[in-house]
């Protein structure tokens, strides 16, 4: 008994060091979306509209008229992409956003919280790789979703369902060993006619 | 003869550090009250004096989903300035605390109560404490209780004579310590 009893110290460090590894390689910056397996909450925002030309500076607003619901998620698997102009990161990422877009992921953009005419140019400039764009000058959907800082990227399924939301930028490494195998999967589950 | 200005002069120093040391209590004391100001930021905007005591309550009740540390009332970044906003609009609409808690929850997640429900998922940390407290308790008290048993056996393996030595022993070092703390009492004797 009284050997055991010299082990006892040796059993905590072991057990606190375990911990505290553990703790290590845990990002304190993850947090788990609550909406998660919860639906899109329901909205009605225009669509953010298109500069007709890159080089025209009149700034034509397409279809701001046009509002856009929840029910554009339904019937296909999507990306949500939450950028602005004022989003560093979103910069960072966008070059790779077209790249997905090339590959057949619809993605819808939500400008969040941003001035319209200025997003109009960062796409016309930068290129467009959402299917829509919501227009959230508030950030009044951006509430709602939880978000706290673009850009973050949510993955909804064809019944406009959240399953997985991705905080910062979307890159090649996070595309390929977590969204696009949940993107896969969301896919492969859909009935044929869908997809 | 000599010890006596020696003390005084310890007292002397240790008076000088004890003047330096309130004055560096007020100013920290001092600098303290300034964290309140905080508290006044966008107070004014709420219609009733009771709706802005209950939002100075409610905004450093709230942990800022992006800065972590910081509760609402103390983070400036953009979304604690919109949760802010909305937390004032739902005191105006007349929703309880439980439901602004609700509505912060249901967007953010468990992760912004600084206080968390007590459910299934949360009772290792609202039990921890008082079950640790227990154990310390219990190993202290199985601890004493050994160590009188001990004690009242007395198996220190002696025998009568050598005990006797031992209790001689300690009546001189005793009497040894004595004249070591009172060195002029015991050349008075």
């Amino acid at each position: 008994m009284d050997r055991v009893k010299l082990f006892i110290p040796l059993i905590i460090f072991v057990v606190l060091a375990a911990m505290l590894y553990w703790g290590l390689g845990r990002d304190p910056n993850a947090m788990p979306s609550a909406l998660i397996s919860r639906p899109v909450p329901a909205f009605q925002l225009p669509e953010l509209g298109q500069l007709k030309d890159a080089d025209d500076t009149t700034l034509v607003v397409t279809s701001q008229s046009e509002l856009l619901d929840e029910t554009i998620f339904l019937g296909q698997v999507s990306l949500l992409n939450v950028w602005a102009t004022w989003c560093i990161s979103c910069r960072v990422e966008h070059p790779y956003l077209l790249d997905i877009a090339e590959t057949g992921v619809r993605i819808i953009g939500l400008n969040y919280k941003d001035e319209v005419e200025a997003a109009q140019q960062w796409l016309a400039k930068y290129g467009d790789p959402y299917e829509q764009t919501i227009s959230d000058t508030t950030g009044g959907l951006g509430l709602d979703l939880g978000v706290f800082g673009a850009p973050e990227t949510y993955l909804i399924d064809h019944l406009g369902v959240i399953h997985y939301k991705h905080v910062g930028v979307v890159d090649d490494r996070v595309w390929r060993t977590t969204l696009q195998p949940k993107y896969q999967q969301l896919r492969n589950t859909l009935p044929e006619a869908a997809k | 003869m000599i010890v006596e200005p020696q003390r005084n002069s310890s007292v002397c120093f240790l008076r000088g550090r004890f003047v330096s040391f309130r004055k560096a209590t007020l100013l920290l004391l001092l600098s303290v009250l300034c964290l309140p100001v905080w508290g006044l930021i966008e107070v004014d905007r709420l219609s009733s004096p009771a709706l802005s005591e209950r939002y100075q309550y409610l905004v450093a009740e709230y942990r800022c989903p992006k800065c972590q540390n910081q509760n609402l009332a103390e983070s400036n970044s953009p979304i604690s300035i919109d949760l802010r906003t909305e937390i004032r609009r739902l005191l105006e609409e007349g929703a309880s605390d439980a439901q602004i808690s609700d509505y912060l929850v249901a967007r953010y997640g468990e992760f912004v109560l600084y206080r968390p429900k007590v459910q299934s998922s949360t009772y290792l940390l609202w039990l921890a404490p008082a079950v640790l407290l227990l154990l310390g308790l219990l190993i202290v008290v199985f601890i004493v209780r050994r160590q009188k048993r001990g004690v009242s056996s007395a198996q220190t393996g002696l025998s009568g004579v050598e005990q006797a030595e031992l209790q001689a022993l300690l009546g001189t070092a005793e009497k040894q310590k004595d004249k070591v703390v009172n060195p002029n009492e015991a050349e008075s004797k």
